[in-house]
């Protein structure tokens, strides 16, 4: 905890970072590396970091990704991104060897995993999960799912850590058990040592409603649109039972109880 | 920038060369005097943007900037707008925050104390949904040790006049001011909206009531429709419009409200560099503030003031009061 505590006293930075492998893991998702070793050194798994878009370009307003993997020492992050807009696109764009400017590490990520945890996640979801998943040894679960096998677009390889069990569902049976992530989480959720969460909102509010009944402590990481990213705005506002609530400083990882989710 | 730098050299060369004083590698001074706030540069931070500085304050030293416009304080904690607050459009962004803020008591309490001793000027940001609010919050802050001045907001929209904005008629922007000047000894701005007809006319009203300074413009009204859900796209309807797009709307209110009255012009919306600070310091401004464009580059602040430097530096100009509202006036006659 105490190492917890520490990097999340961590200031952002703005770093030039150069871009390293780039791969196009599935039609309309990359996968990219970039050298980041102030980021890299600081950043623990739910942080996230701000894109900041080529000069000149449209649009303007830097884009939020959940830090995938980090390296301490080989300084590399890594996003994984499924490809939106046009900020998507023209982050894709950028060829190895040209530089990106990062701000990182942002926000309050996941505490650390206890034994037995269960990782629920929802499509791009995957991004701070795997992150998280690679945090530890102990014997941990992930549920991963997607409407199709198409959005269930993190690399096999990705997965392939000690200890860590791996269950997919997706809405039309294409891989893994047909169904929900919702549907599996219901069904080994009385065995858990905590849940953590990251996918569309209506997904959080049934992991959030589950893990409540059966009395599992659980976490969820939201998203708000951004601008400023680091607090200043109040542009990212999450309803809480004690008012708004910024997703980039406060979150965007919560306590399930301290959020207010939409179905 | 290194470009920049270059040309500077050589024009010094040149001066040299034609046994010209060296007063072009002199550095232009870039202090200037806001409504009676001495500022050492100025560069301030537009108010809501860069919230209390806190977070801004990890990325750069504040005392770069010549001011700092803290996020608008009401008298009790507002809770602001439900979200989605925000939304990105061409050139620009639209913002429904709503004017969150944790009230006047806990801004003294846990946001001022830090500020103090930042080495820059601390303005604050005033709303209100009446005038006694408004009075109430300027009449809590005179006096307090650590605030250089008050920047009212009439943006607002006024309960007992059903919701009309204090500033969009010169009466009421006449009655809020004078009732504030009552309550403060500290230089007092006037944040002016765009959405009027003609903003002259509200310049001169807040004049009159005693303004020693107007700061402008605010976000322009707008908003978007999300085609997925055929419904607004902001939690909040409308919201306001900021960011490049809007500069040269800025530009030209800022022209028309510095012909329009005698007391000094903050000029803002959509400033992106030295270039836009340059050409709203021409049109009339004594003073420009930077939003949005902080959202995308941190670093606007440290661009502009350098920017300027050089600018005034090549073109031999000792300070920015030989620039300003040149434009309008170009023999520098009153
Ligand atoms: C903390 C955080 C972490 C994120 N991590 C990841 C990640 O690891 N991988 C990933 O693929 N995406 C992630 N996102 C979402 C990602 O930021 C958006 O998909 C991206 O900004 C879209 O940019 P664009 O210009 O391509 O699309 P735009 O043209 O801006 O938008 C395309 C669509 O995406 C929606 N959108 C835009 N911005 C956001 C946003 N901030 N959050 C949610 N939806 C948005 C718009 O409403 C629109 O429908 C994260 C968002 C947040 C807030
Ligand atoms: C997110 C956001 C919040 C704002 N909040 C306030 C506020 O609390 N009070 C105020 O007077 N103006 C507020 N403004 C307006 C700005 O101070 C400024 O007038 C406007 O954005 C134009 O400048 P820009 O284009 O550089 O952002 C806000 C603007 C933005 C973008
Ligand atoms: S994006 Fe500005 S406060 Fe979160």
């Amino acid at each position: 905890m105490s190492r917890l505590n520490k990097q999340r006293g961590a200031k952002p930075k703005q770093e030039n970072c150069l871009v390293g492998n780039k791969q196009i893991i599935a039609p309309g998702y990359c996968r990219l590396t970039l050298y980041a070793p102030l980021i890299a050194r600081e950043v623990y798994p739910g942080q996230f970091v701000e894109v900041y878009m080529p000069p000149e370009h449209q649009p303007m307003l830097p884009r939020p990704f959940s830090v995938y993997k980090a390296n301490q020492k080989t300084g590399e992050i890594v996003i994984l991104f499924e490809i939106k807009g046009q900020g998507t696109r023209l982050i894709t764009a950028a060829e190895p060897g040209a530089t990106l400017k990062l701000l990182g590490p942002l926000g309050h990520g996941f505490p650390e995993l206890p034994s037995d945890a269960v990782l629920v996640a929802g499509g791009m979801g995957i991004a701070p999960l795997v992150f998280l998943a690679s945090s530890t040894d102990l014997p941990r679960t992930l549920i991963y799912g997607a409407p199709t096998v198409a959005q269930l677009a993190c690399p096999s390889s990705d997965l392939d850590m000690p200890g860590l069990t791996i269950l997919e569902a997706t809405e039309d049976g294409s891989k893994g058990d047909q169904g929900t992530t919702v549907d599996l989480l219901i069904r080994c959720i009385n065995n858990v040592g905590a849940v953590f969460a990251c996918g569309p909102s209506p997904m959080l509010q049934a992991v959030k409603k589950i893990s409540d009944r059966a009395a599992v402590k659980a976490w969820v990481s939201v998203e708000e649109r951004m601008a400023c990213g680091i607090g200043a705005c109040v542009g990212c506002a999450v309803a809480t039972p004690g008012g708004y609530k910024r997703v980039c400083k406060d979150g965007p990882v919560f306590a399930a109880e301290e959020v207010i989710l939409s179905e | 920038m290194n470009k920049k730098r270059c040309q500077a050299d050589l024009e010094s060369k040149t001066n040299n060369d034609y046994g010209l004083t060296n007063e072009s590698s002199v550095q232009p001074d870039l202090r200037v005097n806001l409504a009676g706030i001495e500022l050492a540069n100025p560069i301030l931070a537009a108010s809501g943007p860069f919230g209390y500085g806190h977070q801004y304050r990890e990325l750069f030293d504040l005392s770069l900037l010549g001011g700092i416009i803290v996020k608008g304080i009401s008298p009790e904690p507002w809770e602001g707008n439900p979200p989605p607050r925000l939304a990105e459009t061409t050139g620009g962004m639209l913002n429904a925050i709503g004017l969150q803020n944790p009230g006047l008591e806990k801004f003294l309490k846990e946001y001022l104390p830090s500020l103090r001793g930042s080495g820059t000027k601390i303005i604050v940001n005033v709303i209100g949904c009446s005038v006694d609010e408004y009075a109430a919050v300027a009449s809590r802050l005179d006096g307090v040790e650590g605030i250089d001045g008050l920047e009212l907001n009439i943006s607002c929209p006024n309960v007992k006049a059903g919701g009309i904005a204090f500033g969009t008629d010169p009466a009421s922007t006449g009655n809020v001011v004078s009732t504030v000047r009552k309550q403060t000894g500290l230089p007092l701005l006037i944040k002016l909206s765009p959405n009027v007809t003609d903003i002259a006319s509200i310049a001169r009203a807040a004049e009159e009531a005693g303004a020693d300074g107007l700061s402008l413009i605010n976000t322009l009204s707008g908003m978007l429709i999300d085609l997925e859900k055929k419904t607004p796209l902001l939690g909040n309807t409308f919201g306001g419009l900021s960011g490049p797009a809007i500069m040269p709307v800025a530009l030209k209110m800022v022209w028309q409200v510095a012909g329009a009255v005698k007391i000094p012009v903050l000029g803002m919306g959509g400033i992106n560099s030295a270039r836009d600070a340059l050409q709203f310091i021409m049109a009339g401004a004594r003073a420009v503030a930077v939003g949005t464009g902080l959202f995308y580059n941190p670093d606007l602040p440290a661009e502009i003031k350098e920017g300027i430097a050089d600018y005034l530096q090549q073109h031999r100009f000792p300070d920015l009061k030989s620039i300003e509202k040149i434009a309008q006036d170009p023999k520098g006659e009153e």
